[in-house]
């Protein structure tokens, strides 16, 4: 009786549905037209669309790489090589943002006030200027006045910087470095076992054995001892002769540039992520663990951390997904990343959809790859509810 | 029943234990010398700032080379204008200036106009326009001081007027909107006016110009996605979710990229845009999907009696949307968005990926010059300034807003 009296205009479930009919025809409407559009154009202009110039050769060359890479080489060998670079500034910038934004976040809560006012100078600088001008300055303004190749600026612990870039010490893939590298790992794996024994033993009986400690210094030792003469350092040289620097690793300045510009500019917004994370947590719970009798150290490390990272992972994956997409910026200073040779590409062969559409799938697998990874992180620091 | 007990009204506040003041010694011991770690730190800081300061005005008095800032001032600024037409920047400059200080003087009705702060900054201000005289003209001092008295006295109308006129607060925006165009008008000028070509514009005009146009066409376009992404109907949702993460996934310089060499390609091959607009395109569709999921912050944030309470009220759904939760979603995220414009602001630096000379553009053909070659220090540090200046306070006025 009532469902007889709606005029089917004036029902719900009829009006959603032709709302939803209207928009999809207007959204394929407009995909037809643009695709049509792009057709004709592509036509006129006698360009076709298939992937078949992946096969075909780069005939450029690229200077920054992983892999063997050669101008005869084809273009989708360019593709990976550019993608290995991205990944490269992804990885490496991600690791060194996260600890130059800790340390400035946690500088910026400091009870010093000298040290406080310099984190929060160095914030309000770097969130305040665009990126590319840090990227242009460190650049132009810092790496290219770097002194000549062979007259190196040599810090402590044989790091070299010229306008070639940095140089650092690095272990050779020898042997001796690979057994150090297991004994390594194997440390950490036994540390982790033996923590846990620890921490068992503490919560059943309110005390560790002695023996624990004793365990845990002498794997401390023997990882040391691994790390500084079990693997083996390579130093950086210098070749007078050619004019060069043999050895260690070399990072390009455009490399260099991009990493230091990146982790910089991406440490002030992971700063304030790490102060707003540590000071959601209550007052109370800082006094309490205090109350129980726990040293500052602990304090910040069992009760203060764990609840801080609850709330700073979901911003933290932001941040990464930030650095992850900035890094394309890498075109503008010349280090060769995935976007820079799809551009190279693009210019040699004029396929621009293609092209887009693996740029575009790539990126979208990039940030794909640290959204799961963070989410994972994120389940695992949540509180368990039931 | 005690006294001390009861919980009369009349009992006076508990008061706030007294803030004793500190001398110094017990200020500096409290704060840099509390521990053995702390001392050194600040010790450590205390080289570090000496290093600093001492190399920099070192490099700042005798090696850099101002020239290379002091001579293009009028190129960072308003770029390739031509000369003659340089009356109407300045022109579109003054409007922004006094219908800011008119819109300062009826937002303060409460408040005082000039609290110490305020004074401070003017002052600053004033010092600054007459210190710049010998670099960009006596003339130009002249107006800029000018702008600042302006400021001042629409200020001072804004307030008399906002008193008595209570009308006028509800149309300041609306006014904003209006000046946006004349503005525009002014600086490509047509009808009555030469026109000047937009891609005849540079420096830090093309900067700003990209930046408000772009953020003025993304509103709209966002918030349709917020409520596309919030909708019950799953085929909305589905397209604007998809649309929102794709572009979210996507880094700029692509999505610029794929403005400026895909937009001619998918338009039918007669209609042709000016490189300017597709730029402005790109940045649009881009901040839309970021603002986009700022709003839906704010519409989540809407408590749902709201919507109970309007309905009840027999508001349709879309007066529903207008009146009650817009309004009140888009007041919540006023700071996000404000931190939106920030980043689209110096976003605006990607202009050069895609050769169009913005400020950064401007410096970058600067360089190329044979005689400022090697100046890139000042040159960037001076345009990081620019940048600096306005995002700075745009956050702080997004700050003060968030307080309010």
């Amino acid at each position: 009786m009532a469902n007889a009296k709606i005029p089917w205009w004036h029902n719900q479930r009829v009006i959603d549905i032709v709302w939803q009919i209207v928009v999809i025809s207007v959204v394929f409407a407009v995909f037809i037209v643009l695709g049509n559009n792009l057709v004709n154009n592509f036509q006129q202009q006698n360009i076709g669309f298939g992937f078949d110039f992946l096969s075909s050769k780069a005939a450029f060359d690229i200077s920054d790489r992983l892999i063997n890479f050669q101008p005869r080489d084809p273009n989708s060998k360019a593709i990976l090589v550019g993608l290995l670079n991205s990944l490269r500034v992804m990885v490496v910038g991600i690791i060194l943002a996260t600890l130059i934004g800790v340390t400035v976040g946690i500088g910026r809560l400091s009870g010093n006030w000298l040290l406080r006012q310099i984190a929060t100078v160095y914030v309000e600088i770097l969130r305040n200027t665009p990126l590319l001008l840090q990227l242009f300055f460190w650049y132009s303004a810092v790496f290219l006045n770097l002194p000549r190749v062979n007259q190196p600026l040599v810090l402590p612990g044989a790091i070299y910087l010229s306008n070639r870039g940095i140089s650092i010490p690095w272990p050779v893939a020898t042997t001796s470095t690979w057994l150090a590298l297991g004994l390594i790992c194997g440390s950490v794996i036994l540390t982790m076992i033996v923590m846990r024994r620890r921490t068992e033993m503490i919560e059943q009986s309110g005390s560790a054995a002695p023996i624990f400690q004793i365990v845990l210094i002498g794997i401390a030792i023997a990882t040391i001892f691994a790390l500084v003469w079990g693997l083996d350092w390579q130093q950086p040289q210098l070749d007078p002769q050619a004019g060069s620097i043999l050895g260690g690793l070399n990072f390009s300045p455009e490399l260099a540039t991009l990493l230091l510009g990146l982790s910089f500019y991406t440490a002030a917004y992971i700063a304030e992520v790490v102060r707003a994370g540590i000071q959601s947590v209550n007052q109370g719970q800082w006094e309490a663990a205090r109350a129980l009798g726990l040293k500052p150290s602990l304090v910040m490390q069992l009760v203060v951390f764990p609840q801080a990272l609850r709330v700073m992972i979901p911003s933290l994956t932001g941040e990464y997904l930030n650095l992850a997409k900035n890094s394309s910026l890498a075109i503008a200073i010349g280090y060769s990343d995935i976007y820079a040779i799809a551009n190279t590409i693009f210019n040699n062969t004029g396929r621009s959809v293609e092209m887009l559409l693996i740029v575009m799938v790539a990126y979208l697998i990039i940030n794909l790859v640290i959204a799961v990874v963070m989410n994972w992180l994120n389940t695992r620091v949540q509180l368990p509810e039931r | 029943m005690s006294p001390a007990n009861s919980n009369s009204p009349n009992l006076p506040e508990p008061a706030h234990p007294p803030i004793s003041p500190m001398s110094p010694g017990v200020w500096l011991k409290k704060n840099l010398f509390s521990t053995w770690y702390n001392s050194l730190l600040t010790f450590i800081c205390l080289a570090l700032l000496y290093w600093v300061t001492t190399s920099l005005i070192g490099w700042t008095f005798t090696q850099a080379k101002w020239s290379a800032v002091t001579d293009n001032l009028r190129l960072f600024l308003v770029g390739y204008y031509p000369e003659r037409l340089i009356w109407r920047p300045w022109t579109a400059l003054g409007i922004i200036v006094g219908w800011a200080g008119f819109s300062w003087g009826i937002v303060a009705q409460t408040g005082y106009l000039f609290t110490r702060s305020n004074l401070i900054v003017l002052t600053l201000m004033a010092a600054i326009c007459v210190a710049i005289a010998p670099l960009i003209g006596v003339n130009s001092s002249i107006y800029l001081l000018g702008m600042l008295v302006l400021l001042i006295l629409a200020a001072i109308l804004g307030k008399q007027l906002g008193q008595s006129l209570a009308f006028l607060k509800t149309w300041l925006a609306a006014i904003w909107v209006l000046i946006f165009f004349v503005v525009l008008w002014l600086l490509l000028g047509g009808w009555l006016l030469f026109p000047v070509p937009l891609s005849g514009l540079s420096g830090l005009i093309l900067t700003l110009l990209i930046a408000v146009v772009s953020i003025v066409l993304s509103f709209p376009l966002g918030v349709l996605l917020a409520l596309g992404r919030q909708s019950k109907l799953p085929a909305i949702h589905w397209l604007a979710t998809i649309y929102i993460e794709l572009i979210r996934g996507l880094p700029l310089i692509g999505i610029l990229f794929m403005a400026q060499i895909m937009l001619p390609l998918v338009l039918p091959s007669d209609v042709l845009i000016d490189q300017v607009w597709r730029a402005i395109a790109g940045y649009t569709l881009f901040t839309a999907a970021y603002l986009a999921e700022n709003v839906r912050g704010g519409l989540q944030s809407v408590p749902k009696g709201q919507t109970e309470a309007a309905k009840a009220l027999g508001l349709s759904s879309p007066l529903l949307m207008i009146l009650i939760i817009l309004p009140q979603a888009l007041r919540a995220v006023i700071p996000t968005i404000v931190g939106q414009f920030i980043s689209l602001f110096k976003d605006t630096s990607l202009l050069i990926i895609v050769s169009l000379v913005d400020l950064l553009g401007v410096s970058q053909s600067i360089l190329a010059n044979p005689k400022y070659v090697g100046r890139a220090a000042e040159i960037y540090l001076f345009i990081g300034l620019i940048y600096w200046i306005f995002c700075y306070s745009m956050s702080l006025a997004s700050r003060k807003l968030e307080k309010q």
